[in-house]
């Protein structure tokens, strides 16, 4: 499922330098902290080939940080956002890793607070992005459609059972799991929106271990 | 629902349609996005808006970016042809500080549009602003031809991802000049087959161009690049409008700059470990700026 669009060309309009280094920084930010929708209070952002060695110079860490306290890739105080109140009450740091078997863009956000979170996700150009693993599961998050992500246990009907409860069109299912019968995922990308009421119904439905409603980027 | 991944549809189906690219594109693009016309206009104007702002900012400011390197360079030429006027004309002057002010701006992390990177924001708008003033076009034109910019740089990015990382800078100030090209062909009325040559001679000629950004900076090379290859693109069209055909059709030159962007070391890949990124004085510049990562603590 990839249907383009001119936009994914003709902009963002956002804070220089880079496109993939800095505006794909912050949307992978801005997704993970919408993944996550807790209160942290630890994050690691790690940061591999391209992202680590030329990061620095083009904010890749600022933007990361920046998308992850929620601003958005067009805020011009991302340039500052390490002297911002906002940063103040997050411990955050950086690492710089080298792994050619990952994308040239690519980063890991390690956080812990309530609960623990990994995301994995790369920045695949012109400030498109991708978010493709959390906790290790397979997933494909763009920020282009509101999705959900599902964690529950793997055994029949579960996929029938929780896709009757949602009343959009779903674009694209993904799922994956740990082995069989263990802990499985869904990454549900949809045309519409979802209420409430929807989220609530699956949230509390048996051996759903897990469930967060990923907006997408308006930016 | 219109499919259109490679340069052969959108023609087959601008022809077919007796259609401009523009049109089919924003007709598409209303279907993807399940939008108005309307509304996918009013986007694309707020990029021109947002390029305009960049361009009317960056004409003016001599702030440099947080490296020191960069950022003075749009004045000071814009001073020198007060003077000495370029050879080529006003048109020329405007082109090349208009890009000159773009990328600038950029460099200080202002604002600007990625299009299709920030790293070649300064093409595309320096050619759809400078030659829209200088032939008093409308807004509707200029709307219209960055909707075919887009679609050119989308068709191509359907196979080459825009990101220097992965295809060199081919793919990113590459594509822009091919964009640029076809912004210039269609604003002086040029055919859908002219639009389409004027991308494909721009995109040859810039095959296997890298990405060595000197401290891994969108700086050096990059600023300059951008008022350079916003010339290239007039060349480009220039042949294109004159009847010029490029031998090897777009698709293939795509396929082929794909291909070279396979093969191309990563150490020229946006890595900053190869090329101009790792001469003498650029060595000394990295020194200066990161001497706590070079020393890996």
């Amino acid at each position: 499922m990839r249907e383009t669009s001119i936009f994914d060309i003709i902009s963002p309009i956002m804070a220089g330098p880079s496109s993939s280094h800095t505006a794909g920084a912050v949307r992978l930010g801005l997704l993970t902290r919408n993944i996550y929708s807790d209160v942290a209070q630890k994050v690691t952002f790690k940061l591999y080939n391209s992202y680590a060695s030329t990061g620095l110079g083009h904010g890749t860490d600022r933007g990361l940080l920046a998308g992850f306290l929620g601003f958005s890739v067009d805020d011009m105080r991302i340039k500052e956002i390490f002297n911002l109140e906002e940063a103040k009450g997050l411990d955050y740091s950086f690492e710089f890793l080298e792994d050619f078997n990952r994308h040239p863009n690519a980063v890991d956000i390690v956080i812990e607070g309530q609960s623990s979170l990994t995301v994995s996700g790369k920045s695949i150009g012109a400030g498109e992005v991708v978010i493709d693993k959390v906790n290790g599961f397979g997933i494909n998050l763009t920020g282009k459609y509101n999705s959900l992500l599902i964690v529950y246990e793997d055994i029949p009907h579960m996929i029938s059972k929780i896709t009757s409860k949602i009343d959009t069109n779903i674009a694209e299912l993904i799922c994956d799991r740990y082995a069989k019968g263990e802990k499985a995922s869904m990454c549900i990308s949809l045309d519409g929106e979802l209420t409430g009421d929807v989220i609530q119904r699956i949230k509390n439905m048996p051996r759903v271990y897990m469930t967060r409603y990923v907006k997408k980027l308006e930016s | 629902m219109l499919h259109i991944t490679t340069f052969e549809d959108l023609k087959k189906i601008c022809r077919e349609k007796d259609k401009t690219i523009w049109e089919i594109s924003q007709l598409r693009e209303t279907e993807v996005s399940d939008r108005l016309p309307s509304k996918v206009r009013e986007q694309v104007k707020k990029s021109i808006d947002a390029m305009k702002e960049a361009i009317r900012t960056g004409v003016k400011s001599e702030e440099k970016a947080i490296s020191g390197m960069c950022g003075d360079d749009c004045v000071r030429l814009i001073r020198s042809f007060e003077k000495r006027p370029a050879l080529f004309g006003k048109l020329y002057e405007k082109i090349v500080t208009y890009a000159l002010a773009t990328s600038e701006e950029n460099l200080r992390m202002g604002k600007i549009v990625a299009c299709p990177t920030a790293g070649s924001c300064g093409i595309v708008p320096s050619v759809l602003v400078a030659v829209s003033e200088e032939l008093e076009l409308t807004e509707p034109e200029e709307i219209n031809a960055l909707i075919t910019a887009g679609e050119v740089g989308r068709i191509i990015s359907n196979k080459l991802q825009p990101a220097g990382a992965v295809g060199g800078c081919q793919a990113e100030c590459g594509l822009a000049s091919a964009m640029a090209a076809a912004v210039l062909t269609q604003l002086r009325g040029g055919t859908v087959e002219q639009i389409l040559n004027s991308v494909a001679l721009a995109l040859k000629n810039l095959l296997g161009l890298t990405c060595d950004p000197v401290c891994g900076l969108v700086e050096i090379p990059c600023v300059k690049r951008n008022p350079f290859l916003a010339i290239h693109a007039v060349t480009a069209s220039e042949m294109a409008l004159g009847g010029v055909v490029s031998k090897i059709p777009p698709d293939e030159v795509v396929d082929a700059m794909e291909q070279t962007g396979k093969l191309m070391s990563p150490l020229l890949k946006e890595s900053s470990q190869a090329g101009l990124a790792t001469t003498k004085t650029a060595e000394k510049l990295r020194k200066k700026l990161f001497p706590r990562v070079l020393n890996g603590e």
